[in-house]
């Protein structure tokens, strides 16, 4: 495949990377469960997308794999603490 | 530069470029729906794209066949995701970004009308006058 789309593409994992580093401002600081819950999911979504460009780049299809089961196991999380907060928060 | 470089590029500058703008939504949006909707629209597009440009970049072979269930996963599990994040926080009365009398935004509970109508003060607040 060609050289310079597969530069691109590790170059944008580079920059995906960086955005979920800064999203990482949004889960230090809340202000509500729910928000650092949404800043999670965000990092979660970009190491997808950094895997996919890593398998890609590098020219590895078997990564693909890795991003499928990450896929998946970040939207049980995501699901499963918001569940939990829901009934927490209903003990009024 | 073939064409399959060209909209691999195409679809990769596509895809950071979404990424940065749910970064962006989720930290300069007012609220937490508001920051749900910005994030889990724009990271689903980002991606969206950034398995498209996989997908071409990989060309005809068996694993493209993977890359399109992922594909297929996130678009099913992105949203649900994120409509029981914001039905916890609705549930929760995560507060509400809304408009104040002098223009200014303000804080408010999400049920403030619901609130409303069990105590049975009609707008006390002035809130609700129409002209």
């Amino acid at each position: 495949m060609s050289e310079l789309a597969e530069t691109v593409m590790l170059g944008a994992a580079g920059l995906v990377i960086l955005m979920a580093l800064v999203v990482f401002y949004r889960v230090a600081t809340g202000p509500t469960t729910q928000d650092r819950l949404i800043g999670v999911n965000v990092i979660g979504t970009s190491t997808v997308i950094v895997i996919v460009f890593i398998a890609a780049g590098l020219g590895r299809p078997e990564y693909i794999d890795i991003a499928l089961v990450y896929a998946l196991l970040n939207f049980l999380l995501s699901l499963a603490i918001a569940r939990f907060t829901y009934h927490e928060g209903r003990v009024e | 530069m073939t064409v399959q470089t060209a909209v691999v590029i195409g679809l990769t500058v596509a895809a950071v470029f979404f990424t940065f703008v749910g970064a962006v939504g989720l930290l300069r949006l007012p609220d937490i729906y508001t920051r749900a909707h910005a994030a889990a629209k724009a990271d689903t597009l980002g991606a969206g794209f950034a398995v498209a440009a996989a997908a071409v970049h990989f060309g005809v072979q068996y694993v493209v066949v993977k890359v399109l269930l992922l594909l297929v996963f996130i678009y099913i599990t992105n949203p649900t995701a994120s409509h029981a994040i914001s039905r916890a926080a609705y549930l929760q009365d995560a507060p509400v970004w809304s408009r104040a009398e002098d223009g200014s935004g303000e804080l408010i509970s999400p049920r403030a009308d619901e609130h409303r109508a069990e105590t049975g003060v009609q707008s006390a607040d002035g809130g609700e006058t129409e002209p």
